[in-house]
Formats: structure tokens, C-alpha cells, sequence
């Protein structure tokens, strides 16, 4: 394994590959289907009283 | 019995060991550091055997207040972080001072500016931040998981741990052990002993998740379990050294030259990033809505925040060093993903700020929500002044200027400095079950302290820092430079002298913090007019007359 080797594949395969994974990250964040989840999780903080395993 | 036997055997074990390297040591200052673990270790030697007694007397007294969450670990991080914070304010301010009257340095070696400087940015950073980030994030992990902490005893072992890390580091400051790696300064065996703590930390978070009644895991912990994995990473790296003797506190780097170079700032950028930022925007997320007391503004905003923070962070550490042997392209990688983070840092602070929509009246009537209002300002602040001062135009003036001095105090005093204050405020009267703090005016009092301070610190350095490039590059009609290296210094000292009444400032704030904390802890409540009441006026409370015909 070159430092040449790594130099391309980081900025050919590399970049597409993390790019695609954030493109992903993001759309999951922004996809409709997504919305009553997150308003779900935005409240967790609020449902803190009491643990349920003691 | 046998468990008791086998732990204080083995803290007997490292008592003896420590002896043993203190004994051999081929210098000095590696035998006072192993004479400090041997008394650590004889310490919780003690402890060990005096904690196990309670036990068969029947059990430890009750807690403070009867929850089911473990909050010990979090009681002494609260005092840790007071503690540690004065202590490296105080370090801050000491220096500061060195700076506008250098016969502070008393002339001794273990009082120079260069050994008590990283015993300040470690001490705030480190000691201030990292037991603050610990103490939050066992409480917010706990809450938001709605299951007790994994492995209490493995927690117990994080803290003190890390206490005997910090102590460590800063006496070897004073004792002129150092890597000379930028945050990163303490030699191989307290690294060593770090990663330790830090998988163990690392053990006691995962463990909590795994155990989590909330299936879904708050967006508060990616940020915080991204801090605790990145840090482990970078830590790990950053560290790879060969000790020139197994008993002695001088070992040498894997790397050499520019390779290095971009290895500690890769590193110490990424401190700034994962450390600095990510862990406390964990506690941004957690203790704003509380605080709010409403869910943050957009939680899907949080998440893209989060990826992007992730995905750009990383790659901005070549900017501190532009115009260096660093490849030209490199420079250029970093300056461009340095300007791309501003867009997820506002998003961000946004975030947070837009969370009070519909409640700003709180700014006026919550100190503590006042607090975390200007923490997230600042945070916006200097996140949009690292971008500009990362472009490399800018950064030929303000690079190794106390402009980036100011920069850095503006997100630590500001950002950092802040939101802890907040979270601390938030937890004390519920971990040591207060119906409130001792006084919410003094919460103010410290706010303003601070504010002022910070204000004095960044606008003098500033002016003091583009003064300085300016001085710097300043070239006459002859060819040659203008300004001796003396005559800035000169120049330097009004600011000098008006950071360090800045410094003064924020100290005496978090003076009035440390005795507000103290006496919630005592119990005590201070007798005060509240903060914001409705107006009343007795003069004209009562009919009108008639008036006569």
C-alpha cells in the first residue's frame, strides 16, 4: 500500500463512497415519513421521572 | 471477600510497582510522577478496604436524593468541574499577567510562562471541560436512555482516574516534562494511562445505551458518544511515540518533519472539533429544551447538524498551517472545509437559540436561560470568525498573532465557558435535591462578570493581534522591516494589560459561581427579591374617590 495508492483512492472511490453516505444521512433526516418520529424523539428529554429497570 | 481481597491485592499490586518505577527512574521528574501514582494508588488502597467495611456493617447511608439513576459519579464531577475551573482561570489570569509584567515569571523555572502556559489550557480545557463533559454526560445518557449508568463501579474508576490524568499532566508542566504536542503535551506513560480511562469511559457510555429503555437514542448522545469514539481516535494517533527508557518521561514521535506537523494539528484541530464542540453541543441539546423547558426547535435540523459537524470537522486541521511545508493542495483542503463548517455551526446555533421561539420572554426573567442564550451567540461567533480566519488572506495577517488568542477565548469563554455554567447551575439543586439554588441574582451577578470579561479579552485582542500582523509585515522604502520584534511587544502591552482585566472579570464571576454552588450544596437558600415579579403599586391600589359636586 503506496502513499500514491491511498492519495486516488481517497479523492476517487473514497470521496464518492463518503459523499453518498452523508447524501444518505441527510435524506433520511429530511424524508417526510420522518417527521412524526423526530417530533417523537425531540420530547425523550421531557420523559425522564424514573428509570424502568429498578 | 475474595472479590475485596482481589482488588486490594491488585491496588497493593500497583502501589509497589509505582515504588518499584520511582526507584529506577532514570530522571527525576519521572521518580516524583511515579512517587504521585504510588500515593494514588495506596489512597485508593485505603479507600478499597474502608468502603468494603461500611458494606458488611449493613449497608452504605442513603443518598442525597433517592433516584434510581447513579448520580455519585456526577456529584463529584459538578465539584471537579468548579474546582479545576478556578484553577485553571486562575492559571489564565497568572500568565495574562506574566505577559504585561514578565518579573512574575519570579525567575524560576517552574513559574515560567512556557511550563504554567499548557498547565492553563490543560487545566481549563481538560481538567474544566473534560469533567464537565463526564459529569453531563453520565447524567444526560441516563436521562434520555431512561436506564441506570452501566457499571457504577467502572464509572467510579473514570473519575478518579482522570483526576490522577489531570494531576499528572500538570505537574509534569511544572516539572518541564513535555511532548511539546499543542493540548496534547503530557509524555507516553499518562497517555498510556488516558487510554485506559477513556476506554473505560467509553465502556460505561455504550454500556448505558445498550441498556436503554427509550428505543430511540437522543440526538444529545450521538454528539456525545461521536466526542468520546473521536477523541479516543485522535488521542491514540496523535500519542504514537517510542519512550527513550521504560523508566524515564522523555520519549520521541512515530513521524517527523511536516508529517508531524499536520499529525498534531489534524489532532488539535479535531480537539477544537470533537472535544470542545461536539461534546458540548451534547450538552447544548440536553439542558437548552430542559431549561426552555420545550423540545429544540427542529430536531431534524439537529441530525444534519450532527452529520455535517461529522463529515466536515475533520478535514480543517491543515488551515493552522498555511504557508508552511504543508502541501499546497492540503492548505487549500483544509481552508475549504474550515469555510464549508460554518454553514452546520449556524445551523446549529440556530437551532438552539430558535428552541426559545415563543418563550424569549425567558431571556429577561431566567438567568440561566440567559446564559445559554449567550453561550449559543458565541458559539455562532466563532464559528463564523475560525472560517474567515482560515482563509488563507486572512490568515497571513492573524496566524501566530494574539488575534487567534482572542479567537480561541471568544469560543472557550464564551461558548464553552457558558454552557457549562448553565449545565452546572441546571444540575446542582437536583443532584443534591435543592428546591432551588441559593440565588438566582447571583447567577446574574456571574453573568454579567463574564460577559464584561469576555468582551474586555476578545475586543483587546482583536485590536492588539491585528496591530501586531500589521507591525509585522510592515516594510519602508528601504527594503527593510519597519518594527523591531521589541517594539511590538512595547506596543502590545495596553492590551496586555486590558485582557488581563478581562481575565479578572471572568474570574471573580466564577467566584461568585463557586459560593453559589457551595452553599446549594450546604442547603442554604439565599433571602432576595425575586429575579422578575408582576408590578404593584400600593400607592394606587384603592378606588377613586368621587369627586365632590
Amino acid at each position: 500500500m503506496t502513499y500514491d495508492l491511498l492519495r486516488h483512492a481517497a479523492d476517487s472511490w473514497g470521496l464518492l463512497f463518503l459523499t453518498l453516505v452523508f447524501v444518505f444521512a441527510v435524506w433520511r433526516a429530511f424524508r417526510p415519513s420522518a417527521r412524526a418520529h423526530h417530533r417523537d424523539a425531540s420530547l425523550i428529554p421531557f420523559r425522564d421521572e424514573s428509570p424502568n429497570d429498578d | 471477600m475474595d472479590a475485596l481481597l482481589f482488588r486490594s491485592g491488585g491496588w497493593f499490586c500497583a502501589f509497589l510497582l509505582a515504588v518499584v518505577a520511582c526507584m529506577l527512574a532514570v530522571d527525576s521528574a519521572f521518580a516524583i510522577q511515579m512517587g504521585i501514582v504510588a500515593v494514588a494508588a495506596l489512597v485508593t488502597l485505603v479507600a478499597t478496604l474502608r468502603q468494603a467495611d461500611f458494606e458488611t456493617l449493613g449497608g452504605r447511608s442513603g443518598r442525597p436524593v433517592a433516584t434510581g439513576y447513579y448520580d455519585d459519579v456526577i456529584r463529584w464531577g459538578v465539584i471537579a468541574t468548579m474546582f479545576w475551573g478556578l484553577a485553571g482561570f486562575l492559571a489564565g489570569l497568572y500568565i495574562a499577567l506574566q505577559l504585561a509584567f514578565p518579573a512574575l515569571n519570579l525567575g524560576l523555572e517552574y513559574s515560567s510562562f512556557g511550563r504554567l502556559r499548557p498547565l492553563h489550557t490543560s487545566a481549563v480545557i481538560f481538567a474544566f471541560g473534560g469533567n464537565a463533559l463526564i459529569c453531563t454526560s453520565f447524567w444526560v445518557v441516563q436521562r434520555t436512555c431512561r436506564a441506570r449508568l452501566a457499571f457504577p463501579a467502572l464509572a467510579r474508576f473514570v473519575f478518579w482516574g482522570y483526576q490522577l490524568f489531570i494531576v499528572l499532566a500538570a505537574t509534569g508542566y511544572l516539572l518541564g516534562i513535555t511532548e511539546g504536542r499543542e493540548y496534547a503535551e503530557p509524555e507516553w506513560y499518562v497517555d498510556i494511562w488516558l487510554t485506559i480511562i477513556w476506554v473505560s469511559y467509553l465502556a460505561v457510555y455504550l454500556g448505558t445505551i445498550v441498556r436503554r429503555s427509550e428505543p430511540h437514542i437522543y440526538v444529545a448522545n450521538w454528539f456525545y458518544l461521536s466526542f468520546i469514539v473521536t477523541v479516543a481516535m485522535l488521542h491514540l494517533v496523535n500519542n504514537m511515540s517510542m519512550p527513550v527508557s521504560l523508566f524515564g518521561s522523555k520519549s520521541y514521535s512515530a513521524f517527523a518533519g511536516v508529517q508531524d506537523a499536520l499529525t498534531q494539528w489534524w489532532y488539535g484541530h479535531n480537539a477544537v472539533g470533537f472535544f470542545l464542540t461536539a461534546g458540548f453541543l451534547g450538552m447544548m441539546y440536553y439542558f437548552v429544551p430542559k431549561q426552555a423547558e420545550r423540545p429544540v426547535y427542529s430536531y431534524r435540523l439537529s441530525i444534519v447538524h450532527f452529520w455535517s459537524l461529522i463529515f466536515l470537522y475533520i478535514w480543517a486541521g491543515p488551515h493552522h498551517l498555511h504557508y508552511t511545508a504543508l502541501p499546497d493542495w492540503a492548505q487549500t483542503l483544509g481552508m475549504v472545509f474550515s469555510v464549508m463548517l460554518w454553514m452546520p455551526s449556524w445551523g446549529g446555533m440556530i437551532n438552539g437559540l430558535m428552541t426559545l421561539s415563543g418563550a424569549w420572554d425567558k431571556v429577561r426573567t431566567d438567568p440561566i436561560i440567559r446564559m445559554m442564550v449567550l453561550a449559543l451567540a458565541f458559539y455562532g461567533m466563532s464559528t463564523f470568525e475560525g472560517p474567515m480566519m482560515s482563509v488563507k488572506a486572512v490568515n497571513s495577517l492573524s496566524h501566530y498573532t494574539d488575534w487567534t488568542i482572542g479567537h480561541v477565548h471568544s469560543g472557550a469563554l464564551g461558548w464553552n465557558g457558558m454552557i457549562t455554567f448553565a449545565a452546572i447551575y441546571f444540575l446542582t439543586p437536583r443532584l443534591w435535591g435543592r428546591t432551588r439554588l441559593y440565588s438566582l441574582r447571583m447567577i446574574n451577578w456571574h453573568f454579567w462578570a463574564a460577559t464584561l470579561g469576555i468582551v474586555l479579552y476578545a475586543s483587546s485582542m482583536w485590536v492588539a493581534g491585528i496591530m501586531q500582523g500589521l507591525m509585522w509585515r510592515e516594510y519602508g522604502a528601504d527594503g527593510y522591516l519597519v518594527y523591531a520584534f521589541a517594539d511590538v511587544i512595547a506596543a502590545m502591552k495596553p492590551y496586555y494589560l486590558i485582557r488581563a482585566t478581562g481575565g479578572i472579570l471572568y474570574l471573580a464571576g466564577a467566584l461568585i459561581m463557586a459560593w453559589n454552588i457551595a452553599q446549594t450544596i450546604r442547603g442554604k437558600l439565599r433571602d432576595e427579591a425575586p429575579l422578575a415579579d408582576a408590578p404593584y403599586d400600593p400607592a394606587l391600589d384603592k378606588p377613586i374617590q368621587p369627586v365632590a359636586a
